[in-house]
């Protein structure tokens, strides 16, 4: 594992995008094919099935490195990453071995057969003969995802220099749902793409946001408007006879949606739709809490597909008659799909998504501002003759959602953030007042800058009043604006509220405790906007 | 503990049978310094005592003030006390102190280190009954490498550098630190520029006899091309600077115990991180503790809580001191750039 150690090291030592990339690349060139293979998978979010509890781990690491567990458990949250943690306590190996990769990802594996005892003979083995850097990697494939700063994104870029293929067409074939137990690298990577798997999507186009108006984007009439729905960026394929549901996050959630399961009594076969899966209440889309009740179960009772039937918004026709259509322009693609959809019954699990008519930006910008009557969070805008492309790409595709709901709420608990932020006080606990308690509604983790969680940090560490493990009580003083994008009643949060995609727009330094915003305040937004 | 010989109030660690305090955080009458960092040698005492090697520092950084020399092992009574100073290793002229009353030692770490660092008077165990230790770095995931396989990694970081046209800005302490690297980097490779913080402390300490490599002082009229690939040693707050741009393409690092954490690392977002360290590592401060023989220990400025728990499961009566050391009491702040 040493050379994919000193990959890591090269990876770790730089914030440039462009060394990172070249070092991946310089290791595709060179490693095994089925160190590349696991390579490809551990940064696509494949990872070995796990074979020991992170408890066990704990509890043996404690053991050889000689010190209680609590000690192991107190130094964690300040190491902030729990493989990291491990590798850095244990004693130095007693003798070295270069075992590839995939040979220790054999190891893992092959631990599911032995019973724990052997487990942790093979484990202790395992760390006696790694040195730090590649125990650390060792710990990171049994604990979780495997995340050492190299996305998929940057993964795909190396991997097309080094095959000298298009980086596109290479993420297309990483798509889906293959593992390195299911296939080889010359399989996956090189050989002739016909028989590609019926399952596959596409790889997502994804929009940025847009900051200022849309007035630099030029003349309105280039450009095609849509409802920016607030649920879950879905693909579904129906080819030979089957069909697959999958999400922006590469998971297949076919299961969870069985409403789909009929689109081939409505479709052709050979057809592959982008939309937004929203819960469908007859003419408008349920808030997104609804849907959040659904996506959380494998299987669905009947109660809840009756309660909470889901459709699919459809923007676009990736696949028709088999044929890729991506090159297409947007307005094509579009046409393409009204005529598929044009006069389907009502009770589909599939509609278009209307576009909306405008002939200025300000026309577009009055309709933006009723984007919450409609259940969407903004508008999405697409050039008309824009291709489908792959990732997140300026130009074509922009958001442009609805500014966000804010309160003015004060900080009551902190707690230490992980990784990059471990031994910072980055995940905070806010109240609003109701008469003269303060009471929790919601946590924020994201939105200060670095400096400023410096500073909040040395001021936590002043100002606590109580600690509860992890997590202090501080001096209720500072208020925070908090920003989210929508608000719901939830019966399991004391306040009775739940917001979404909180965080924390702006440190009020100027506002004093008194004036932070109200339990009232709350219920009266979610009157208006739950 | 019924010789209480330090006791620890709201100024500092006093000594009643002395009248004195050792490293007060507020303005006192008679000051005892185990070292010249700021947050233990703090402006505004009547007066100062501490060791000959320490004292130029001190002066050159609180200016003009009341100093009082000894030398290390020198014993001094002062009231009803005995005290004398001994090499923490922490430091240039760094010290722990040694008082004893009425048969009753204790003793103030100051800051230490345990494995000598080819500048600082090495560490020197003291017997004692009560010991007052830091513990920054009191968790067992600090483990030092040994300094020379550290400074081959420095040297090869600079080295390469060089090789590809880069100068390398290297973040450390003004105080200690940046000396210490001074020892440990290998002058052959090219020119070593320094801040003038650094600059000044590197004047102080050679006109006391320490021996440094010759360094160049960035003034504003100093031609940095005549200096290509050279390492530049500064304060932490340098790097990233107008002041650091002037050297063209660079490489950064920072040198500091914290960088043994990925995160840290990688939020301070240089190029490299070096793992050297003016604190004990976790065995360090073991192996001190164990060598005092002290019974009693008070843990301070680090991780105290953890680690006074720690000593009392390993037989020792600990507890946690509350003090203003360190940027920080309550837990650990890696922006202690000292560390």
């Amino acid at each position: 594992m040493k050379d994919f150690a000193a990959l890591f090291t090269t990876v770790d030592q730089t914030t440039k995008t462009s060394l990172k990339t070249k070092a991946l690349a310089e290791f595709f060139k060179t490693a095994s094919d089925d160190d590349k293979l696991w390579t490809i998978a551990l940064f696509s979010g494949r990872r070995p099935k796990r074979a020991v509890t992170t408890t066990q781990l704990r509890e043996w690491a404690a053991e050889v490195g000689g010190i209680p567990l609590w000690l192991l458990e107190e130094s964690y949250p300040i190491v902030g990453d729990l493989a990291e943690t491990i590798a850095l306590t244990l004693p130095l190996p007693s003798r070295q071995s270069d075992q590839p990769l995939t040979y220790w990802i054999t190891e893992l594996k092959s631990l599911a057969a032995l019973d724990i005892e052997d487990r942790k003979i093979r484990i202790l083995d395992a760390w006696d003969q790694l040195d730090p850097v590649e125990r650390f990697l060792f710990n990171k494939l049994i604990t979780g995802g495997f995340r050492i700063g190299v996305s998929q994104k940057l993964m795909t870029r190396a991997l097309a220099q080094a095959t000298e293929q298009e980086e596109a067409s290479l993420a297309h074939r990483l798509m889906g749902g293959w593992s390195p137990e299911t296939t080889d690298f010359h399989t996956l990577i090189e050989a002739e793409d016909a028989a590609a798997d019926d399952s596959r999507p596409y790889p997502f186009y994804l929009a940025y946001q847009l900051e200022d108006g849309p007035e630099a984007l030029g003349s309105p009439t280039d450009w095609q408007a849509e409802w920016k729905w607030d649920g879950i960026r879905g693909q579904i394929i129906l080819r030979n006879g089957t069909h697959h549901v999958w999400s922006r996050g590469e998971e297949l959630m076919t299961d969870r949606f069985p409403e789909f399961a009929r689109l081939s009594d409505f479709l052709p076969d050979g057809i592959v739709l982008d939309g937004e899966i929203v819960a469908w209440d007859g003419s408008q889309p349920y808030p997104f809490n609804t849907l959040q009740g659904r996506i959380g179960r494998k299987t669905v009772p009947k109660k809840l597909l009756k309660e909470a039937p889901v459709i699919l918004l459809a923007y676009d026709l990736l696949e028709e008659n088999g044929e890729d259509l991506r090159d297409l322009p947007l307005q094509d693609r579009r046409t393409r799909l009204d005529s598929l959809l044009y006069a389907l019954p009502d009770d589909a699990p599939l509609r278009p998504a209307p576009p909306l008519a405008f002939d200025t930006w300000d026309t577009l910008a009055n309709i933006r501002a009723t984007a919450r009557d409609a259940r969407a969070e903004g508008l999405m805008l697409k050039r008309k003759d824009s291709p489908y492309l792959s990732g997140r790409k300026k130009g074509d595709w922009w958001k442009w959602k609805l500014d966000p709901l804010t309160v003015d709420a004060v900080m009551i608990y902190a707690q230490q953030g992980h990784g990059r932020r471990a031994n910072l006080f980055t995940d905070f606990t806010f109240a609003v007042w109701n008469g003269n308690d303060l009471v929790p509604f919601t946590k924020a983790y994201s939105g200060l800058t670095d400096a400023e969680f410096r500073q909040i940090t040395a001021w936590v560490r002043k100002n606590t009043q109580q600690r509860f493990g992890p997590v202090r009580q501080v001096k209720p003083h500072h208020v925070f604006e908090i920003a989210f994008e929508g608000i719901h009643a939830s019966p399991r949060h004391k306040s009775g509220i739940a917001l979404r995609f909180p965080r924390m727009s702006r440190w009020r330094q100027d506002k004093p405790l008194q004036e932070a915003n109200t339990l009232d305040d709350l219920k009266d937004l979610l009157e208006t906007y739950g | 503990m019924s010789n209480t010989v330090l006791t620890f109030t709201d100024r500092g660690i006093y000594c009643p049978a002395g009248d004195f305090f050792i490293d007060p955080w507020r303005p006192v009458d008679r000051a005892l310094i185990t070292h010249g960092h700021a947050d233990h040698a703090r402006p505004g005492h009547r007066r100062y005592l501490c060791t000959d090697a320490c004292a130029p520092v001190m002066i050159h950084r609180l200016g003009s003030i009341s100093v009082e020399t000894v030398k290390f092992g020198e014993v001094r009574k002062i009231g009803d006390a005995l005290v004398s100073f001994h090499p923490a290793g922490h430091l240039p002229g760094s010290a722990q102190i040694r008082v004893e009353v009425a048969g009753e030692v204790w003793v103030a770490s100051g800051d230490y280190k345990v494995v000598p660092d080819g500048i600082s008077e090495p560490f020197e165990p003291v017997k004692c009954h009560s010991f007052i230790t830091e513990c920054t770095f009191g968790l067992p995931v600090f483990k030092w490498d040994d300094q020379n396989d550290v400074a081959k990694d420095l040297n090869a970081w600079w080295a390469k550098n060089t090789a590809d046209g880069k100068a390398s800005i290297l973040g450390a302490y003004s105080l200690g630190k940046a000396q210490r690297l001074l020892a440990m980097v290998d002058p052959a490779i090219g020119s070593i520029l320094t801040h003038g913080a650094v600059e000044n402390t590197n004047q102080v300490l050679r006109n006391q006899g320490y021996r440094l490599p010759d360094t160049i002082h960035v003034t504003p009229d100093l031609n940095v091309k005549n200096h290509s690939g050279a390492l530049v040693i500064a304060p932490p707050s340098a790097l990233g600077s107008q002041w650091a741009r002037r050297f063209g393409p660079s490489s950064t690092a920072f040198a500091s115990g914290w960088m043994r954490l990925r995160g840290v690392r990688r939020r301070r977002a240089a190029d490299r991180g070096f793992v050297i360290s003016d604190h004990a590592d976790w065995d360090g401060l073991m192996s001190a503790i164990q060598e005092t023989g002290a019974e009693n220990i008070f843990a301070t400025h680090g991780y105290t809580d953890i680690f006074a728990r720690w000593l009392n499961t390993q037989g020792y009566n600990a507890q946690v001191l509350k003090t203003e050391f360190g940027t920080d009491e309550d837990d650990t702040a890696p922006t202690g750039e000292a560390a």
